[in-house]
């Protein structure tokens, strides 16, 4: 049996030799023409009216338009950003409200079944209240955001988006299908990293993961909606307050696009050297989705991960920072002795030591860091009740907020390090511990770097 | 045989209603294959359909799709350029 | 009972997802092909009482393995000869997309051409005569609307009909240049009685022509797992290796 394996082998070199000697290079040109050839006149045959001109390429025409391809991508953005925030805010109260409602029930039955006042505390001061937040302030505008991102991504806008700045990313040493994995970073940086595999060079595709993290994720512009609304529209009311909201987000959106070009050209000039591969990029003709399909599937979908997610890492995350806000070391809650920790280097950086300390005990998921710092700033002193998002802001100020910490949070929030479960992402797709590192530090010192610039800036004008 | 080696020009000097038959294509690699399976072979015809805001890539009608090339890229398609011959 | 595995392959933007959503609805899981960071999506039906897994290969446009996409597409119609072929095509661009078309007829004998986007190439003027396509082709044409859900039943039944037989398909395999030509069928015959006669003798034959070494290895480690297979069933194997 030994020397049949062995009289394989010598076959299969022979065979091998055989090939190579009628094999040349041309090959694959020819099969493919001939391929094609036959292709052509298949279609001579069956298809009958060859089109000339289709509907798609006049819309690209207006799309993709040397004046108007980038002021129409701002204004979708936009369109779907006010739309979301405008369409946000009475459900978002609304829950808001029944989870205060249900909190009071609740209350009312533990204190009727003489519960102890600790597990009150964990199971509905920590549990139901944390988790209850995160679901008020994340699911109406997910609900919202992610069907209308779906409705553009089924019509084909998003290719036209990676046509339009591939450019931009050339410039900066990354490939052009970059736009394509950020504007699935809008959704979720962790399934976004999945997403560079559709980026084949390995170099380029590093780059996207690198920079993933500065496209503001669910978890994240929930925060920015409400801090931009709560602290940087104070002129304005009704409709117009929510159209400078969405314009401050589209700020934000587009300082993150700068970061992220700056970054990607830094690095590929220094640790991820090298010249930008070649590309094509297909752009599929417009198809018009099936609007309440696709409507309903992204809102379900949406829907069903906001409130897993506040289940699997919300909930945790909420006892946890009830019980250090409620466990004390000497006459101050373990909480607290953080937060004084820190409130040194988070008033360097424009906010405090609250805000610090959300950000650190929010890596798990950034959905959680509001509520967090809602829990620690109400475990100081009375318990109030907010029932809705405008008491919030005075909580705030009651702090010490002033613009510049709304800012700074805002700026911190859009460049910090990504989730935990983006970098375990991360990990497992560059099976890298040195990349997964720099992933973090990276967005970690741009952040600190702009919170503190702004912040000594602001202050040296005296303009707080 | 020489005078129809220096009469091909490059892709990317196409404009706008350009058509282009493909006869040589300077590309080694992945990127050949890649091209070839979209219908970047010889003898194909080519549009030129548009280009990007920012001049570079620019958008090629292929077999019926569209497909968007670098100038890197389409510099190195060679072949004959029928001027205006599309509206 | 018999469950018959379905690939479906087809160009990217074909509305092949749309096909597979329609057709298995919330019935599906992802997850990765073995060692490969492509998304491997698999879902199940019933149709006639018959129970279907259908597997959504990744969109491409050839199969001549350029990426991992392309590999893991070409390998699962090779090695995992699946019971039936769904090619998705495109009505508004059928020239390129047939392109696949052809390469999938190469490599197996059970295929069905869909011809997606029916509507939409209607409503553009193009009209196609897929009853000539399937006598060109030598495999049934179907013409459907995935999204609005036009076609589905003839496509099932087609389905149905050639999981048993009841269809014989006599699949086109693409004729090349003479030179072409005469080296495959030199490769071929030496290649005879080489490898499991399941594999398609004549595609492994253009493919070593087209330099693709990588797959004799991969033919024969499938070689080896089926022996260690057999082996660890119990049952005495007489090659050793």
């Amino acid at each position: 049996m030994e020397s049949q394996s062995v009289l394989n082998h010598n076959s299969l070199k022979a065979i091998l030799a055989e090939v190579n000697e009628v094999s040349n290079e041309d090959i694959r040109d020819e099969i493919v023409s001939d391929i094609y050839t036959k292709s052509k006149s298949l279609c001579k045959k069956v298809v009958s009216q060859q089109p000339a001109m289709y509907r798609s390429d006049k819309l690209d025409e207006i799309f993709t338009s040397r004046i108007w391809g980038f002021p129409i991508m701002l204004i979708l953005l936009g369109t779907v950003f006010y739309i979301t925030i405008a369409g946000a805010n009475v459900p978002s109260d609304m829950l808001a409200n029944l989870f205060g409602y249900l909190e009071g029930k609740l209350t009312f039955l533990f204190e009727a079944m003489h519960a102890p006042e600790w597990l009150h505390g964990v199971l509905v001061l920590g549990l139901f209240r944390g988790t209850g937040w995160v679901i008020s302030v994340m699911l109406p505008p997910m609900a919202i955001f992610f069907p209308m991102f779906a409705l553009l991504e089924n019509y084909g806008y998003l290719p036209r988006v990676a046509f339009n700045m591939d450019r931009l990313f050339k410039r900066a040493g990354g490939h052009g299908k970059q736009s394509l994995t950020m504007a699935m970073g809008f959704g979720c940086n962790a399934a976004a990293i999945m997403s560079t595999r559709i980026i084949e060079s390995p170099r380029e595709r590093m780059l996207a993961i690198l920079t993933n993290n500065f496209v503001p994720c669910n978890g994240r512009w929930p925060t920015l909606i409400l801090l931009a609304s709560l602290f940087m529209v104070t002129g304005f009311s009704g409709a117009a307050g929510t159209f400078v909201t969405a314009a401050i987000l589209i700020g934000f959106v587009m300082l993150g696009v700068v970061v992220t070009l700056s970054v990607s050209w830094v690095l590929s000039k220094t640790a991820l050297k090298g010249v930008p591969t070649h590309y094509t990029l297909e752009l599929p003709p417009f198809r018009r989705p099936k609007f309440w399909n696709t409507i309903l599937r992204a809102s379900l979908d949406k829907a069903w991960y906001v409130l897993k997610r506040a289940v699997v890492v919300a909930a945790p995350a909420s006892i946890l920072t009830w019980v250090l806000a409620n466990i004390y070391v000497g006459d101050t809650s373990i909480l607290m002795h953080f937060i004084n920790f820190l409130d040194p280097f988070g008033q360097a950086l424009g906010m405090d030591g609250f805000i610090m300390a959300a950000f650190i005990l929010g890596l798990p998921a950034n959905e959680i860091v509001i509520p967090i710092l809602i829990m620690a700033y109400l475990s100081q002193g009375a318990m109030l009740e907010i029932e809705d998002l405008s008491k919030l802001k005075q909580v705030f100020i009651d702090q010490g907020w002033t613009w510049l910490t709304a800012l700074n949070m805002m700026l911190f929030s859009l460049l910090h390090f990504p989730c935990g479960t983006t970098l375990v992402n991360i990990y497992k797709e560059t099976k890298s511990p040195k990349w997964t590192f720099m992933s973090f530090l990276i967005p970690t010192v741009i952040a600190i770097g702009v919170t503190w610039l702004t912040a000594t800036v602001a202050r040296a004008f005296g303009w707080v | 045989m020489h005078m129809e080696k220096t009469s091909l020009k490059p892709l990317s000097e196409c404009s706008f209603g350009d058509c282009f038959l493909i006869k040589e294509i300077n590309i080694k690699g992945p990127l050949r294959r890649r091209l070839l399976d979209l219908g970047f072979v010889k003898g194909a015809e080519i549009s030129v359909l548009r280009k990007s805001p920012l001049g570079d890539p620019v958008a090629y009608r292929v077999s019926n799709t569209t497909i968007a090339l670098r100038n890197d890229e389409s510099s190195m398609i060679l072949g004959e350029i029928v001027r205006g011959n599309t509206k | 009972m018999r469950v018959n595995r379905i690939a479906l392959a087809g160009n990217p933007n074909t509305g092949k997802s749309t096909l597979f959503n329609t057709l298995t609805g919330l019935k599906q899981h992802t997850g990765n092909w073995p060692g490969k960071t492509v998304v491997h999506a698999e879902g199940s039906f019933e149709h006639k009482g018959e129970q279907y897994v259908l597997v959504d290969l990744p969109g491409t446009y050839s199969l001549f393995s350029n990426s991992a996409d392309e590999e893991v597409a070409r390998d699962h119609i090779v090695f995992d000869q699946p019971d039936a072929t769904i090619v998705v095509l495109d009505a508004t661009s059928l020239e390129r997309n047939l392109n696949l078309a052809l390469q999938v007829l190469e490599m197996t004998n059970n295929v069905i051409i869909c011809i997606n986007l029916i509507d939409e190439a209607e409503k553009k003027g193009i009209r196609i005569d897929e009853r000539r396509l399937a006598r060109e082709l030598g495999v049934p044409v179907v013409k459907i609307s995935a999204r609005n859900k036009k076609g589905i039943n003839r496509l099932l039944d087609t389905l149905s009909q050639l999981v048993h037989g009841q269809i014989v398909t006599t699949p086109y395999r693409m004729k090349y240049s003479k030179e072409i030509e005469e080296a495959i069928t030199k490769i071929e015959s030496k290649l005879e009685g080489y490898f499991d006669e399941k594999y398609p003798s004549r595609w492994i034959a253009l493919r070593l022509l087209d330099g693709d070494e990588e797959l004799i290895l991969k033919l024969q480690n499938h070689k080896n797992n089926k022996q260690h297979e057999v082996r660890t069933n119990g049952v005495p194997v007489s090659v050793k290796s």
